[in-house]
């Protein structure tokens, strides 16, 4: 092993070295939910403009960037997950519980991180099984074709729109989006001090952009289930 | 002169193999002017002319200082006032009728040696893997020979008012020493006599820290609320930040 391969493995091995890549894979991840919401709500603004937006999506660069995108975000999230699964193992394997619990200061979302991130994991693969691989649907099927400026196109604005007509994917959905949330609201400040970006002045500061980030997210994405499901938009 | 009728409810372990328990005393008559250290010698008291095997805690100046004195009161290292050590914690700050948990501080890194006596050499061991500067011995320098600007000065200073309790691990959802070792470690990299060894410290410290067996800090503030010097977590910022520096230099330069 060479010095950099080394050095990588010991940093992994160390706790702030493994913090510090969380950190990072999350960063990338806080990313992509912005960019991924703006997508979305383009189902407010009719069938031809999502719709444009998936051709757009799978033909940049050729068809290529969709893939680059798909295996960055993917290994983000691996690695994202087993660093956090293995820093939660060590710490509850650190810890003597005590008979009389107390809590200072630590917010209930601090707490809960491994369950929301957990169930955000669950979602993402049902979401991508429904979605993109498309398994027991007939998103693939002449029902979902369309066609845009007369060309075929993949009708993405009714896959939309029938998926957020099912009760138990909807409740899924909104259940995944609120944990997603929750996970923010301590994930975006902890990058801050996981880096050493953080300081006591700048901590007030850090806490309310986490919680804002956290709730447009929140908002954001729940507008369409919501708008869909029990307003009847486009059913 | 008022007085306390309490229940206190008190880890005891006989030794560091024996399975603890929680037991229940009464402590009646506790004057509200004894600080809690004394309320536990009143009531040791009591136990030895019983007959029977007082409670062990540790302790040694009474005056917030030492950091030798731990106990979680309450769920809460050091009681639920902030900023002050157990033995600087007075029953006026109880009502009559409370029961009061007392336990010892846990975490897997401090085995209990015996009821509430913990073993915390594991800090020892950290202090010993980095927590120096190397000097040349003789007279003292000029105090110019050095300059150290303001703002480091304070920033060092408040890191080094770490006793070394153990509270922040205490305290810790996951038994981590980050508030501990990077007031340490912060308090000479902060200082330019520090910077010579700094890479050096804050790998070889940061080593020891998870070899001994505490957790990572999942940053949730904790060891800074109960803190009896009040160290800031700016400090844990700053050691995450030396590290990546750190093992950027070892790889690359
Ligand atoms: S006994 Fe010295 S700090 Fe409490």
């Amino acid at each position: 092993m060479n010095v950099l391969s080394r050095t990588l493995c010991s940093f992994w091995g160390s706790s702030i070295g493994k913090k510090t890549i969380v950190a990072l894979t999350g960063i990338v991840l806080l990313l992509f939910l912005p960019g991924h919401l703006i997508g979305n709500l383009l189902v407010f603004l009719g069938p031809d403009a999502i719709n444009e937006y998936g051709v757009f999506l799978h033909e940049a660069g050729h068809g290529a960037l969709v893939w680059v995108a798909r295996i960055v975000l993917l290994t983000c999230f691996v690695v994202h997950i087993v660093a956090t699964v293995q820093l939660t193992r060590q710490n509850r394997a650190s810890r003597t519980p005590y008979a009389f619990d107390a809590t200072v200061q630590a917010s209930r979302s601090s707490r809960l991180m491994i369950w929301s991130g957990l169930t955000i994991l669950l979602f993402v693969i049902y979401h991508l099984l429904h979605f993109t691989v498309r398994v027991a649907n007939d998103f693939d099927g002449p029902a979902y074709q369309t066609t845009l400026e007369g060309h075929p196109a993949q009708n993405v604005y009714k896959m939309i729109i029938d998926g957020f007509s099912w009760a138990p994917a909807t409740f899924f959905y909104i259940i995944a989006i609120t944990c997603l949330c929750s996970h923010l609201s301590h994930g975006v400040a902890s990058v801050f001090q996981t880096l050493g970006f953080r300081s006591r002045k700048a901590s007030t500061a850090i806490k309310i952009f986490g919680n804002l980030y956290a709730l447009v997210i929140w908002i954001g994405f729940l507008s369409i289930p919501i708008a869909i499901f029990v307003f009847g938009y486009g059913r | 002169m008022s007085s306390l009728n309490l229940t206190l409810k008190v880890w005891r372990q006989a030794g560091p193999n024996a399975a603890g328990s929680i037991e229940t005393y009464q402590a009646k008559d506790i004057p509200t002017e004894a600080s809690f250290l004394e309320m536990l010698d009143i009531v040791n008291e009591r136990l030895i002319t019983k007959g029977s095997e007082p409670i062990h805690f540790d302790h040694d100046c009474r005056e917030g200082i030492c950091g030798a004195c731990s106990l979680t009161i309450n769920g809460i290292p050091h009681g639920p006032e902030g900023g002050i050590t157990t033995c600087q914690l007075h029953m006026r700050k109880f009502s009559n009728g409370d029961t009061i948990w007392i336990e010892p501080f846990r975490a897997k890194a401090f085995p209990v040696i015996k009821d509430l006596v913990v073993d915390r050499s594991a800090f020892d061991r950290i202090i010993e893997s980095g927590g120096y500067i190397s000097v040349r011995t003789g007279s003292a320098p000029d105090a110019h020979a050095i300059l150290v600007p303001k703002e480091a000065a304070d920033a060092a200073f408040e890191a080094a008012a770490c006793i070394g309790c153990g509270a922040c691990v205490a305290a810790c959802k996951n038994a981590s020493a980050m508030l501990f070792v990077s007031a340490k470690a912060s308090h000479l990299n902060h200082l330019p006599q520090g910077q010579p060894e700094k890479h050096q410290r804050v790998l070889a410290m940061v080593k020891t820290m998870d070899n001994e067996g505490f957790g990572n800090c999942t940053n949730q503030y904790e060891c800074e609320a109960v803190c009896p010097k009040e160290i800031s977590a700016d400090n844990i910022a700053k050691l995450n930040r030396d590290y990546a520096l750190a093992k950027a230099h070892d790889a690359l330069v």
